[in-house]
């Protein structure tokens, strides 16, 4: 079936089957290989994405409910302002050890900051629970959402 | 940072920089061969510099430094290059990386004499010869830039890239001097730095690999990306050594995108257009299994057999005093400790991708042994080495699981018969059920108190030998000195003392190596041990322990501090406990206490968490604060949670809903202190996932009473009312 989204900002269009998850059109048909494969069934984020500013788990989503929406992946977020902010702050923390689930984890942060500028801890929690990170990052994960959202610079 | 994957011309000239043999003192002595070689003139013919197998500089300055081990998030592809631009004086930010070809010869680690990446080896086993080589790299500079000038070496200084000469303000990159170099012989014995001129080891540098880990650029193995390349996903014989009886593939090829079923006799592959298309067949198909002997093999019979393997008389690995006199004296107490099977689960599952052509094959992977991968890859293919190309990538996570090739010979096998490249990539499910588990392991402690210390001390390690699979030289005499790690070196001052290993390969599951390896269990019995005998002679654990730690100065001085950062000894409310664990494994030393609290259902929050670590020089101490605190959750997620379990020769665990994993919500601050010391550096990537269970059981004791013996942490014993 083909589809049109509007991916980081620029109009994509594709052949792919309706029920194909958005995880895979970006992975291997587009090559937007940023975007991770971690479980399947929407239990440890390293697949989150935003649509429509909010964050989703791409690898349970079927592209064909999608039609003309707009999607940002890693790849594009740091052209936002709170994804930058993010970025940002996981640099400065050093928050990153392998790396493949942090691409979630900043999406997820992104959105949550975009939503809530202010997040208390109850807010981190509440929107980063859903990312699984195996190198055990939370700590500084925490922190640098909280730099991030006080715009302190380290 | 940018990173190439091939660089095989790097692997035809260079040499490992001589002199480096011997003199560690590590954890591991293998009766394995040494890698190091003598120092060989460097060749030329491409223009650059490159004095060894690590360094490369070509006549732009342009500084390449190849990494012999592998990333995978534990910080070394920052560390690594801290160490040889320290000596070699080049300036780090302007470094390029590059993941090392299969070589044993140039990239082994002199540990191991293999290139494998683990055991909190790679600082360690590295570090005097990587300062060799940048310290002899940087000699043959200077000495290139003082022959130009008609100037002595020794009147000139190093910094950033750049050689000066002060009486005559003349200044040349090293780029400028490259080409010289070149043609200059290594120097012997070259001088390295006196620490205190140190400007980048020690120092809290910024990662070279994260600045492409925040936008999608970084490349890990499961990212390779081929012109016309296909995917494609496993399912293997549910049941342990099972194979394929028939398949049924009608309904699996009517699959939009499937373009091939791929039969091998333990697994099915269905390629396709994209892995949903791949995974959808492959959902399509219908297997019929010969499930084979291991088709009844449950959890209770692997219990059952390692129970009764404990209980025979073990190898000796380690008799100090007399035991028998030391268990005759005082009162006798004893107590076992079970650990359970356990997956690695990496966050990138396993994944390879494969190009077979008539006359090469060449692989796109992450993998913590690149030529042991290279040597299993040719078998399968059925070509010599020399005609498998293997590209490492970064690793979303090792922990272990990639010390083994399997992923990367079953991609070949599949690739064997697919037109093209195709990238193989495991579900979650396969990852989780396709492991090579972390053995369960039962020890069995006898100890003897009086006057409230220690007198007799008799310890049973039963359990599966992983090195005699593995590393077969190491293991010798009926003693995997894995399996014993820390037990025969625990820092405690016993007069009588006695180590024992009985190997248990556990009925129809594979082992491997998980993070903390050997002494992930051998300190959390010895701990546990530790907390129930303070108990038994009336005192609390950390007098206790001090007691007995007067050879060990740096783990006392770590545990003294780690008490007094923790409020060790301050009142707490009901149900809430500290725990300590002290570990002199890896040549680092650490003390950790954990501050727990446990509910009356029995459930189990933690509140505080404080880590002292002595790792002799921490070449980037941000980095070692980075690896405690993950390696705790690490640790804590397997006691809190890590079971696998067997039903029918199947793992019936399968994704993170049933192996679950520590989420943020669950995570206190994690407090870490870094001793400074001026030792060599120890390692530190296993060392937190073997200080959190522990702790945390000896918290839990602290708060409930109730000693714990066996992981994962069992919550109906600790709900109010129930007695252990």
């Amino acid at each position: 079936m083909a589809t049109t989204l509007t991916i980081n900002g620029e109009a994509k269009s594709f052949e792919a089957p309706a029920d194909m998850p958005l995880l895979w059109v970006l992975r291997d048909i587009l090559g937007l290989t940023g975007t991770k494969f971690g479980c399947g069934i929407a239990q440890c984020g390293a697949c989150t994405v935003h649509i429509d500013g909010k964050a989703v788990r791409s690898c349970v989503l079927p592209v064909g409910a999608l039609s003309g929406r707009s999607v940002t992946t890693i790849e594009g977020v740091g052209a936002t302002p709170a994804g930058a902010k993010v970025q940002k702050a996981w640099l400065d923390l050093e928050v990153i050890q392998c790396g493949y689930c942090q691409s979630g984890q900043i999406m997820s942060a992104a959105a949550l900051l975009t939503a809530t500028p202010s997040p208390d801890d109850s807010d981190i929690d509440a929107a980063m629970s859903g990312n699984i990170c195996r190198c055990g990052t939370y700590v500084r994960i925490r922190a640098a959402i909280k730099q991030a959202a006080s715009g302190r610079q380290s | 940072m940018t990173t190439a994957s091939h660089m095989s011309d790097v692997s035809r000239r260079a040499v490992l920089t001589g002199g480096l043999a011997g003199g560690f003192l590590l954890a591991f002595h293998l009766p394995v061969r040494a890698v190091n070689e003598p120092v060989q003139p460097p060749d030329v013919t491409d223009g650059k510099f490159a004095p060894n197998a690590f360094i490369r500089i070509d006549e732009t300055g342009r500084t390449t430094l190849v990494m012999p081990q592998v990333e995978m998030g534990q910080g070394v592809y920052t560390s690594i290059p801290q160490i040889i631009a320290e000596e070699l004086d080049a300036d780090l930010a302007a470094v390029a990386l590059e993941h090392a070809p299969p070589s044993d010869k140039l990239y082994g680690n002199p540990v191991f004499g293999l290139q494998v990446t683990g055991n909190s080896n790679s600082v360690r086993a590295f570090w005097k010869p990587l300062r060799t080589a940048g310290a002899t790299a940087r000699a043959m500079l200077v000495q290139a830039a003082a022959e130009q000038w008609q100037v002595e070496p020794k009147d000139c200084t190093t910094s950033k890239g750049e050689i000066t000469h002060a009486a005559s303000g003349r200044k040349l990159s090293y780029g400028a001097v490259a080409l010289a170099a070149s043609k200059l012989a290594p120097p012997k014995d070259v001088p390295l730095k006196d620490p205190k001129d140190f400007v980048y080891i020690g120092k809290p540098v910024k990662r070279l690999d994260t600045p492409d880990k925040v936008n999608g650029k970084a490349v890990y193995g499961i990212d390779a990306m081929l012109p016309d390349m296909k995917f494609a996903t496993v399912a293997a014989c549910p049941v342990f050594g099972g194979k394929v009886d028939k398949v049924d593939d009608t309904a699996a090829k009517k699959v939009a995108g499937v373009r091939k079923v791929v039969v091998l006799d333990d697994m099915v592959a269905v390629v396709g257009d994209h892995m949903w298309a791949a995974k959808k067949g492959l959902d399509a198909l219908k297997i019929d299994w010969n499930e084979g002997p291991n088709a009844k093999v449950g959890s209770a019979e692997v219990w059952a057999h390692l129970r009764a393997a404990s209980e025979k008389d073990g190898a000796v690995a380690k008799s100090e005093g007399d035991i028998a006199k030391g268990l005759a004296t005082g009162e006798k107490f004893e107590a076992s400790y079970e650990l359970p099977f356990l997956a690695h689960a990496t966050m990138e599952p396993l994944s390879a991708t494969v190009h077979m052509r008539p006359d090469a094959c060449e692989i796109w992977t992450g993998t913590q042994i690149v030529s042991r991968v290279q040597a299993e890859a040719a078998k399968a293919a059925g070509l010599p080495v020399e005609k498998v190309i293997v590209n490492n990538h970064l690793l979303g996570g090792g922990f272990g699981r990639k010390l083994e090739p399997d992923m990367v010979v079953a991609a070949v096998r599949i690739a064997k018969e697919t037109d093209g490249p195709v990238k193989v990539i495991w579900t979650r499910e396969e990852d989780i059920q396709h492991d090579y588990y972390r053995p369960v392991y039962r020890d069995v402690i006898t100890a003897t108190l009086s006057d409230g210390r220690i007198i007799g001390w008799k310890y049973k390690v039963a359990g599966s030998a992983i090195m005699a699979r593995w590393l077969p030289p190491a293991f010798q005499k009926g003693i995997d000195i894995d399996a014993v790690d820390a037990a025969v070196d625990m820092p405690y001052d016993i007069p009588n003392f006695h180590v024992e290993y009985v190997q248990a390969e556990p009925p129809a599951v594979p082992t491997g190596f998980w993070r903390g390896v050997g002494p992930n269990n051998n300190v959390f019995a010895i701990e546990c041990m530790m907390d129930e005998l303070a108990r038994k002679a009336g005192k609390d654990p950390v007098e206790f322990r001090r007691g007995m730690l007067g050879k060990k100065p740096r783990l006392l001085a770590a545990m003294n501090l780690a008490a007094e950062k923790s409020g060790w000894g301050q009142p707490l409310p009901p149900r809430v406990g500290r725990g300590i664990c002290v570990q002199p494994s890896f040549e680092t030393f650490i003390a950790t206490v954990i501050e727990a609290e446990v509910d009356t259902q029995g459930e189990v929050s933690l509140r505080r968490i404080v880590s002292v670590v002595d790792t002799g020089i921490a070449v980037n101490p941000d980095t070692v604060v980075a690896q405690l605190q993950g390696g705790l959750i690490f640790g804590l997620t397997a006691a809190l949670y890590g079971d696998i379990t067997i039903d029918k020769g199947r793992v019936q665990q399968s994704n993170f809903h049933d192996y679950r994993m520590l989420r943020i919500d669950q995570v206190p601050n994690i407090e870490v202190h870094v001793v400074k010391s001026s030792e060599p550096p120890g390692g530190i990537g296993e060392t937190g996932a073997n200080a959190g269970p522990p702790a945390l059981r000896n918290a839990i004791y602290a708060a409930t009473g109730v000693a714990l013996r066996r992981l994962p942490i069992d919550r109906s014993l600790l709900a109010v009312g129930r007695k252990a």
